[in-house]
């Protein structure tokens, strides 16, 4: 799924395509505008072009075909250099030579500005990111948390007005790893900056990010804000890439305007909204969040088809129930109950039946 | 706190520091014995061989062996002592021994170090030692005047000892004077200084020329992939697998007045048919085939530095808005420095000791230091090639400390 790009666009994408070997393109057809101040996320599988991308922007790979637009101006042809873009690379790439304080003043000296001036900005960034007491120490003597916070206030000395992270916090644990989220985020906001972020980690693109856009195969599959991605995936690759989701195969038997009836393979009929179905008689993939699906029949809208399930596993998460069914044949589906007060504990071989509103279970292209 | 570092016990009450070195002492033990053998190997082949060769560059008992009662003379009467008809005597008795057991010739070559000339002097009064007559004195002179000469007593004196100076003395260019004293060699006869010194110069443009030229393949090497990174380092290394007297013939090929790169310039205008270079049998031969001989010593640690080096620093350097001359000068650089040092300091080093190709391929005047050792060698003057080479030995050792202090040995890579 791609947008139009907008002329107002701070960054565009146009008809972006990449090829390294001449054979098989690693990005397709890429069209993307993100806007000015907003903070945008590439998330997707390994291999989907993501770095690609990224390294189109920044300068240090070529478009095979399409334009890149930076504030209007296209930039295919301006060198990584005079970009002016940040950009924090997942092994950070301090310069191991020199010490923070120099690693943070050479964007500055490049530039020519003067030594009392670079002062004070290198000191501001370093604030920044509360690292101002390690000024004189060398990379090699600081921590990954620390290396990151300075490899983030060294893309951000010079005032870019873009900033690119390629899975910046890829080596870090998963405790510093919120810690960090929590202080980009915050950094984005009060700076007012631009930054495009590359991720594996969904849980870390559907937090920080205004918009995701999930790649795969060299294609945006969805280009959404984070609630859209996660309840309204508009293909079977976001919603299987996104959380935890249950797929249910079948063939559309009724098709309407808002509601669609489905028949799966195994015989049963269901409720579903169509997205990304072509009418009666199509190849399907429904899917259904786990939390989304009922057991008890006075919470389902009347008139919902329901679905005999047979309970094999019970997962006490203390916040949550996890429960794993037997439905229409797959062991795989999953239900998730709150544990409210009276909540039911099913057990193990208990037969019920499940169903759900049409509005959350989508019907999607069949994968 | 209290301090209980120093009070430390284990649970059953022994010292925890004693207990800790027990317990080492096995594994200590152990890793001695690996390295024992190539500790032999090196005591052996190196270390001794090394001893051998600054105790032979003071000690030589070439004369003081065959000339005791000279020695014994010499060891009465202090230095400045008039010669007197005693000295001629105890000289006479002593060539007479030299030649029963036929050691004239060993006797003059000592003093013939000092006070060249003196072989043939020594052989024919030996000869002619059983017939000569009292007064001594009279009858040597009689025989070769040169026997009056200050300076040969004074060399005589200087080896009636085992040890001495001399060798040191005559590798720095020093001479006996006539009077005997000591005194810096005429313009001409001063070669040892200007060999050492034109050595290390023309190492230096060695090992600058070696720089210059594996910078680049060092980072082609690190930055292509594998599979053509491979067969580039195969040519690399090429030299090292090439026997010697093939690559010398093909430089002389290549480099001779009438060879392949005399031809294609004249070919092609760039210089005159009777302007054609000299750039073999020279320091330009030295120069060029050694630069390609060390080539690899230099291109090695470089490359085994810059291939640690990720490509994510220039994109870094790059994207702070530095040109890539600049990414190279502040950020690539300084990174490829211990690379840098390590080859530098490789490549002047065996540069230095290099004796083959400037021997096939200088000619007279790509000559280098250790050639003139080779010379002495090969002419049995051992003592005065193992002072040149304790000389040696000790710039070296000097250049090491400088290196160290400057530098950092610690900082050095070589693969
Ligand atoms: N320099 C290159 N030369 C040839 N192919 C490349 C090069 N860089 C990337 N590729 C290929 O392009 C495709 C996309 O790579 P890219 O690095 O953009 O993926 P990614 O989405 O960033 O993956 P990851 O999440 O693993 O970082 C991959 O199939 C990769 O093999
Ligand atoms: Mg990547």
């Amino acid at each position: 799924m791609t947008v139009e790009p907008r002329s107002d666009a701070f960054v565009a994408f146009e008809h972006v395509q990449k090829s390294y070997d001449g054979i098989s393109l690693v990005v397709k057809d890429l069209n993307l505008a993100i806007g000015k101040g907003e903070f945008l996320t590439m998330l997707g599988p390994s291999g989907s072009g993501k770095t690609t991308c990224l390294m189109m922007l920044a300068g240090f790979e070529t478009a095979t075909h399409g334009e890149i637009r930076l504030d209007g101006r296209p930039i295919n042809q301006v060198p990584p250099h005079k970009r002016g873009i940040g950009m924090v690379f997942q092994n950070y790439a301090l310069f191991p030579h020199m010490t923070v304080g120099e690693n943070l003043s050479f964007p500055l000296e490049v530039r020519g500005m003067q030594k009392p001036e670079r002062e004070t900005k290198v000191k501001r960034a370093l604030d920044m990111v509360q690292m101002g007491a390690f000024i004189n120490r060398r990379p090699a003597q600081l921590s990954g948390g620390q290396q990151q916070r300075i490899a983030l206030a060294r893309a951000l000395v010079f005032d870019p007005k873009l900033v690119l992270m390629d899975e910046p916090l890829g080596a870090l644990d998963k405790q510093l790893r919120e810690h960090m989220q929590f202080e980009i985020k915050h950094l984005h906001e009060s700076l007012g900056i631009t930054v495009v972020y590359v991720t594996h980690d969904q849980g870390e693109a559907l937090t920080m990010s205004d918009r995701v856009a999930v790649f795969n195969d060299g294609k945006i599959q969805q280009l959404a804000p984070p609630a859209d991605l996660y309840e309204r995936p508009e293909n079977s690759f976001v919603a299987q890439f996104i959380g935890e989701n249950n797929k249910l195969q079948g063939t559309v038997e009724e098709m309407g305007a808002n509601k669609c009836i489905v028949r799966l393979d195994s015989g049963e009929l269901i409720d579903a909204t169509p997205v990304n179905v072509t009418g009666k008689g199509a190849k399907t993939l429904v899917s259904i969040r786990p939390e989304r699906v009922e057991f008890k029949p006075e919470m389902m809208p009347p008139g919902a088809h329901t679905i005999d399930a047979e309970v094999m596993e019970f997962i006490y998460m203390g916040d949550l129930f996890r429960t794993r069914l037997k439905v229409a044949g797959s062991e795989e589906f999953v239900i998730k109950s709150r544990n409210t007060a009276g909540q039911r504990m099913l057990k193990p071989g208990e037969k019920i039946k499940i169903g759900w509103a049409p509005q959350d279970a989508r019907a999607l292209d069949p994968m | 706190m209290t301090d209980t570092t120093s009070g430390l016990t284990t649970s059953d009450g022994r010292p925890l520091k004693a207990a800790l070195l027990a317990a080492q002492s096995k594994a200590r033990r152990r890793a001695f014995l690996l390295v024992a053998p190539l500790l032999l190997f090196v005591i052996l082949t190196f270390i001794l061989p090394i001893a051998y060769m600054l105790q032979r560059s003071f000690e030589n008992d070439g004369f003081s062996d065959s000339a005791p009662q000279l020695a014994a003379w010499f060891a009465e009467h202090p230095d400045g002592s008039e010669i007197t008809e005693g000295a001629y005597a105890a000289l006479v008795a002593d060539l007479a021994t030299m030649q029963a057991n036929k050691t004239p010739g060993q006797a003059g070559t000592r003093i013939n170090y000092t006070v060249p000339g003196t072989i043939s002097l020594f052989k024919a009064a030996a000869r002619k030692a059983e017939d000569l007559t009292p007064p001594y004195k009279e009858a040597l002179i009689a025989l070769d005047a040169d026997w009056a000469a200050p300076k040969l007593w004074a060399a005589m004196r200087s080896a009636s000892t085992s040890y001495s100076a001399d060798f040191y003395r005559v590798a720095i260019d020093q001479k006996r004077g006539e009077a005997g004293d000591w005194a810096r060699g005429a313009e001409r006869e001063r070669i040892y200084i200007y060999l050492f010194v034109k050595t290390f110069i023309l190492s230096a443009i060695i090992t600058l020329s070696c720089l210059l030229l594996a910078f680049p393949i060092a980072h082609l090497l690190a930055t292509l992939p594998m599979a053509k990174s491979s067969l580039l380092m195969i040519l690399v290394l090429l030299p090292f697998w090439t026997s010697l007297l093939v690559r010398t013939t093909s430089w002389i090929v290549l480099l001779q007045q009438q060879g392949v790169v005399n031809n294609i310039l004249v070919a092609l205008g760039l210089i005159g048919d009777d302007g054609r270079l000299v750039m073999i049998n020279n320091q330009t031969g030295t120069i060029v085939a050694m630069t390609h001989v060390l080539l690899p010593f230099m291109v090695l640690p470089l490359y085994s530095v810059m291939k640690t080096i990720p490509p994510s620093y220039a994109r870094a350097a790059r994207s702070l808005g530095a040109t890539s001359w600049t990414t190279f000068r502040r950020v690539y650089l300084p990174q490829t420095l211990p690379g840098i040092a390590a080859g530098s300091l490789l490549v002047f080093i065996l540069a230095v000791g290099y004796y083959i190709t400037p021997a096939l391929v200088g000619g007279a005047d790509g000559q280098l230091i250790s050639n003139m050792i080779s010379f002495h060698m090969n002419k049995s003057n051992w003592s005065l090639a193992a002072a040149l080479a304790a000389i040696l030995l000790v710039a070296i050792l000097i250049l090491y400390w400088l290196y160290d202090r400057l530098v950092g040995i610690d900082r050095l890579k070589f693969g």
